[in-house]
């Protein structure tokens, strides 16, 4: 009873914080610097209430349901259900929000006297308390309400700077993306409501044996249109390449690592808790478009030319691997192996912490280095290593951290995913086998093809010469921004480092789901802190990075002491083969990931045009000059979307036929109307 | 694919030995200080060359292609070619230096990483061969960068040369010493 | 005596590496009927390596400088943790499969931003083909790893170095095509043919070269016995988990023996097999390697298949 009251009190202080944040915001949107310290104080102090709030709400055992009463109609009440899946992605929300914001006050610096402070700061508020009221909303209704919060205070925040039309257009698709969406989830709802009666999750879990199959079926495709668009896989990602470049880099960060994980945690609430039991194929689909967007998202990610574009498909990627988890426990659920399902959503968990920490770092990197060199063209960039040392030490571990590299948390929860993907193809024993085999195929490139795409990244922006004035004059960020940057690359490593403990308070979290009641735990960890189960195979993060550490320092004090003190290291120049190296000579970002279009150019579709102009254009012999574009085409544009779009205004145009503007066929209307409902009511 | 195989394992070995080098009695042509011995010993077990053309007319190049075939066989000794002189420990310039070339071969010496050898081979990058006096050459090598020897000859012969180069790295005097003991 | 052998565990690979690569080049020399430098040579080369002044070029930055220390000490580390000749070293601690999958990726991720760190048009393109043959062999060297895998269930490298050494008749062939396919990226990863030429001077096909090409020094003395180091490494791991015999399980002299010579064996002959290919081929045309390595991936894919 205490914790309920706790808990609940604990949850609408933390919701409070943010709203009086926002409220002040608008209060002083006359003082820009007033606006904006007062809702990043607000906001931090919000966060830092959330993490405080989710690590005492992870020791408390039940599952707390609270309503604040109804407004406008009974079906509308306003009820929260704090179970450890809501906690979890809480802590998720406020550890992201905590840095980002912290990031955000010296960054919204450079918007003071261009646009209102105080709208920035209103929004971001009302973005967050969105997003916590999205994950603990136990109302189909009010979770709507707090959808749709959610999505508009994002559209606001993607056009805030609105000088630039692209970022006005880039707000508009993604308005209208997110209301597909969410038409599609009010559809999955209204059916819900239809056989069950009720729009409460817990009656509709409770009523989910009396839904129909085939109805459970049509509610899992329009879910997986829904929160999939919201969540970015393909092929209802159009609007994340162009909306999250267009954000201020820290609302970025946080629509990356925070937004598109709400629509996976709807997946999992609705899939996992309510509507089980669910049949095998439901699971078998989840890993396909799992595999296709973590494939596919990559490879677009390797052709970009702009950082946040990269970073943003990139995004696509990693909510494809985390899907591959969340499919690979529908599967063995729906098989009756729940420990195999417990693993498989405890790597999809930890792969959504790590993914949030780490795509934040490089989104707010990123927005650091856009500030100084004033565009976000990696063509641009170069050599910032020597101008930006620490936002490049932060990029870097960014890097290593989403490509899967030890000891930072990226590689363990691949890891985990990969020992799920295994464990399905050893136990299973029918045809969903190869489909977990491809899966697992799919994973391996994708983790070398990411590998690829920072390394492309890291080089570009900050290795090399300078290849051009606006990257020659950058210059270190300020304190907040290092330090919001910094925050998260430490939670990285350190993620990383105790990531047994990790695995074993989300195996804890995962088993507070009614379906996982009765499941064993699958991991301890021992005094040694090495991963302990008997279902998987082990590793030991601290061990690893001890060892790294302990051979790097030995390496390096053998080479320098031990062999040859008296080296003398001299300065030169590059060896350039005896002519002046220019910026030219470097390898550009686009060169160096042409080697991989070319190879997958099926897939890509890439495609070159070349313009030439001469001096006389009947002899063409001296060009005067000459335009190579290369582009990638885009497919989902003009084979999907662009047909839909036709169809869908062609119909229109014949409906608009029934408008003829004459008054005699409205009359004929009225008519047949009158007799119709009095034949239909009889 | 066998047939090659065997055809390869029958054929007699007819590799230069080491006897018939030394009977080649070249004198070595010190230029400017001797080097030390203690250098001497650090490249006497490996030796990475970089060659650098100077605008030769590639007579020297040959030659030194065939130090690598099967009858000179000169990475019986520890010497190898490289392809970077940051990687090298011996430049061997050919050619006279053309005016084009004098700026790229300055570089090349100050990229490669001391303790180095200069060798210049070849008569024209002694002191300009046949193209001694022309208006676009600098008359040999020694003006560019300093040069620690040279191997004369036009061009010299491959034995001529890795007489020379045996006997820089006092190989031979080594290899006669221990015979002697 | 356990220690002496923990020793050696850890110590083998980076200690013996010059002298595999040392006997593929004698090997090739013999191949062209030439005599060929002494199989010690590599050691010479690195001894004079690591007397040597350095010079760096003033566009490089801290990235250049500890890469090779980062190299070594990835490929140090997994050589400590690859099964040998023993099987008792298994820790569970570090010999994942995937442990040593991803800890090899670090040395390649460092590889190649030191090939761009320098701005020189070699490294830099370099470093674009070693990421686009890194990224293709990476799921092909998953796929073949987890074929062997399968067999002994588990994907620490210990226990499938341990199985049973018999090879039934329903695991010969999935464990021959495994190998093959693994054989391929072994190939890929360790920069020899038909994928790169170690022993090239012509940049244009220079993959693994040309990153290193900036390199002088103590640095280059690093980077050129990584690279030793991998080749082993992947030999290592091609004979003992795809040919798991003769690995020691007791501490007897006479055991440890038998096993060490068994695994040398092992070894020698796939560093003969590397050498002969060599000699027999050319370098494949760029932009036929990811056909080569998707012919990897597949013969690991029907190995799983048909283990599972």
């Amino acid at each position: 009873m205490i914790d309920a009251i706790v808990l609940s009190s604990g949850f609408i202080v933390l919701v409070s914080c943010f709203v009086i944040g926002a409220i002040g915001a608008v209060l002083l949107r006359k003082h820009d610097a007033l606006a904006n310290i007062w809702s990043s104080f607000l906001a931090i102090v919000g966060s830092l209430c959330g993490i405080l709030f989710s690590f005492l709400a992870l020791g408390f055992s039940q599952v707390t349901s609270f309503t604040l009463g109804s407004f406008i109609s009974p079906l509308v009440s306003i009820s929260f259900t704090i179970d450890k899946l809501s906690v979890f992605f809480i802590f998720v929300i406020s550890l992201v929000a905590l840095f980002c914001s912290l990031y955000g006050i010296g960054y919204v610096k450079h918007f003071y006297k261009k646009y209102s402070i105080g709208a920035l700061g209103f929004f971001y508020n009302l973005f967050i308390v969105g997003m916590l009221l999205v994950v603990t909303a136990s109302n189909g209704l009010f979770f709507l309400i707090a959808w749709e919060i959610m999505s508009v205070a994002s559209y606001f925040l993607v056009i805030y700077d609105r000088n630039d039309q692209k970022n006005v257009k880039a707000g508009f698709l993604y308005l209208v993306m997110t209301h597909i969406g969410t038409a599609f989830i009010i559809l999955a709802f209204l059916l819900l409501y239809k056989f069950t009666g009720s729009f409460d999750f817990n009656s509709i879990r409770l009523g989910s044996a009396l839904i129909p199959a085939y109805i459970k079926d049509i509610v899992f495709v329009l879910a997986m249109i829904g929160f999939g668009t919201k969540a970015g896989i393909i092929p209802l990602h159009i609007w994340l390449p162009v909306a999250h470049p267009a954000a201020p880099s820290h609302v970025s960060g946080l629509m990356s690592g925070v937004m598109i994980k709400t629509g996976v945690y709807m997946m999992i609430r609705i899939f996992v808790d309510i509507l089980q039991p669910v049949p095998v194929w439901w699971g078998l689909v989840i890993l396909v478009v799992g595999s296709v967007s973590a494939l596919l998202g990559v490879l677009y990610a390797l052709a970009e030319r702009d950082i946040k574009q990269l970073l943003a498909y990139s995004s696509i990627e990693n909510i494809g691997i985390i899907l591959l988890g969340v499919g690979s426990s529908l599967a063995f659920l729906s098989l009756g192996m729940p420990t195999f399902a417990l693993i498989g959503l405890v790597a999809a968990l930890f792969h959504t912490l790590n993914h949030a920490v780490f795509k934040s770092i490089l989104f707010l990197s990123a927005g650091s280095v856009i500030n100084q060199t004033h565009t976000g063209n990696m063509e641009e960039h170069g050599g910032l290593i020597r101008h930006m040392p620490q936002t490049a030490f932060f990029f870097l571990m960014g890097s290593m951290a989403i490509s899967a590299l030890p000891p930072f948390n990226g590689f363990f929860s691949e890891w985990l995913i990969f020992q799920t993907l295994f464990k399905g193809m050893m136990e299973i024993n029918f045809s969903a086998k190869w489909i977990f085999m491809a899966s697992a195929g799919a994973l391996a490139f994708t983790g070398g093809l990411a590998l690829a795409c920072f390394i492309k990244a890291f080089g570009s922006i900050f290795l090399a010469r300078p290849r051009g004035s606006k990257a020659r004059q950058a210059k270190e960020s300020s304190y907040s921004l290092r330090m919001g940057m910094g925050g998260l690359a430490a939670g990285a490593l350190l993620l990383g480092i105790f990531s047994a403990n990790v695995m074993s308070i989300l195996d804890r979290v995962v088993r507070d789901l009614s379906v996982f009641q009765l499941t064993p735990s699958f991991i301890s960890v021992s005094p040694s802190q090495s991963l302990s189960s008997e279902n998987i195979s082990l590793v030991s993060a601290p061990v690893l990075f001890v060892s790294f550490i302990v051979t790097f320092i030995g390496i390096l004090l053998a080479t320098k002491y031990g062999v040859y003190k008296n080296q003398k290291v001299h300065l030169g120049t590059t060896w350039d083969c005896g002519t002046d190296l220019t910026p030219g000579m470097e390898i550009t970002p686009t060169g160096l990931t042409r080697s991989i279009v070319t190879v997958f150019k099926g897939v890509l579709k890439p495609s070159i045009q070349h313009e030439i102009e001469y001096h006389d254009a009947e002899s063409r012999y001296l060009p005067k000059s000459r335009t190579v574009i290369l582009t990638l085409d885009d497919m989902y544009q003009v084979y999907l979307y662009i047909p839909l779009r036709n169809f869908i205004t062609a119909l229109s145009e014949r409906a608009k036929e029934i408008q003829s503007g004459n008054i005699n066929v409205y009359i004929m209307y009225i008519f047949i109307a009158l007799l119709s409902s009095l034949f239909l009511l009889r | 694919m066998l047939r090659l195989f065997t055809k390869i394992f029958l054929t007699p070995k007819n590799t230069i030995s080491i006897q018939s080098v030394a009977s080649a009695q070249e004198d070595v042509v010190v230029i400017g200080e001797k080097m030390q011995s203690k250098i001497k010993k650090l490249f006497r077990g490996s030796l990475a060359i970089r060659q650098v053309d100077a605008g030769s007319d590639n007579a020297c190049e040959q030659e030194l292609t065939a130090l690598s075939n099967v009858f000179y066989d000169i990475e019986r000794f520890g010497i190898h070619f490289v392809a970077s002189p940051r990687h090298a420990d011996m430049l061997m310039v050919t050619g006279p230096v053309t005016r084009n070339m004098a700026e790229a071969l300055k570089r090349a010496y100050h990229a490669t990483p001391d303790p180095k050898i200069v060798v210049a081979i070849g008569d024209d990058a002694v002191s300009g061969g046949i193209y001694n006096g022309s208006y676009s050459v600098q008359d040999g090598v020694g003006d560019t960068i300093p040069v620690d020897y040279h191997i004369p000859g036009d061009p010299p012969s491959p034995r001529t040369i890795l007489c020379h180069l045996l006997k820089i790295l006092e190989v031979l005097e080594e290899k006669s010493a221990q015979q002697i003991i | 005596m356990v220690i002496f052998l923990w020793i050696i565990q850890v110590f083998f690979i980076s200690g013996l590496s010059p002298l595999g690569v040392g006997f593929v080049r004698k090997l090739k020399a013999k191949f062209q009927n030439r005599q060929g430098a002494s199989i010690f040579q590599p050691y010479k080369d690195l001894w004079k390596l690591f007397h040597k002044d350095e010079i760096i070029s003033t566009d490089a930055s801290w990235i250049f400088t500890y890469t090779p220390i980062i190299i070594f000490a990835t490929t140090f580390f997994v050589g400590a943790s690859v099964p040998l000749f023993a099987s008792f070293f298994g820790s569970t601690l570090a010999s994942d499969m995937l442990v040593i999958i991803y800890t090899l990726a670090i040395g390649t991720f460092f590889l190649t931003l030191a090939g761009i760190d320098v701005g020189s048009a070699f490294g830099g393109f370099g470093s674009s083909r070693e990421m686009t043959i890194s990224a293709l062999a990476e799921g092909g060297l998953l796929f073949v790893l987890l074929s062997a895998a399968l067999r002994s269930n588990s994907t620490n490298l210990f226990t499938i170095a341990t199985a049973e050494p018999f090879m039934h008749a329903d695991t010969f062939l999935p464990t021959i095509l495994a190998f093959f396919g693994f054989f391929i990226v072994l190939l890929a990863e360790t920069a020899r043919f038909p994928f790169d030429n170690p022993a090239t001077h012509l940049e244009l096909t220079m993959i693994h070269e040309a990153m290193i090409l900036e390199y002088s020094g103590k640095k280059l003395a690093l980077m050129e016995w990584a690279s030793a180091s991998k080749l082993l490494i992947f030999a290592s791991l091609g004979v003992n988990l795809f040919f798991p015999w003769g690995m020691a399980n007791s501490t007897q002299p006479s055991i440890i023996l038998l096993s060490g010579i068994i695994f040398v064996v092992k070894i020698l002959v796939v560093y003969t097999a590397v050498a002969v290919l060599e000699s027999s081929i050319a370098k494949f045309r760029y932009f036929r390697l990811p056909d080569l390595l998707m012919v990897a991936f597949v013969l690991g894919g029907i190995g799983i298949a048909l283990l599972i």
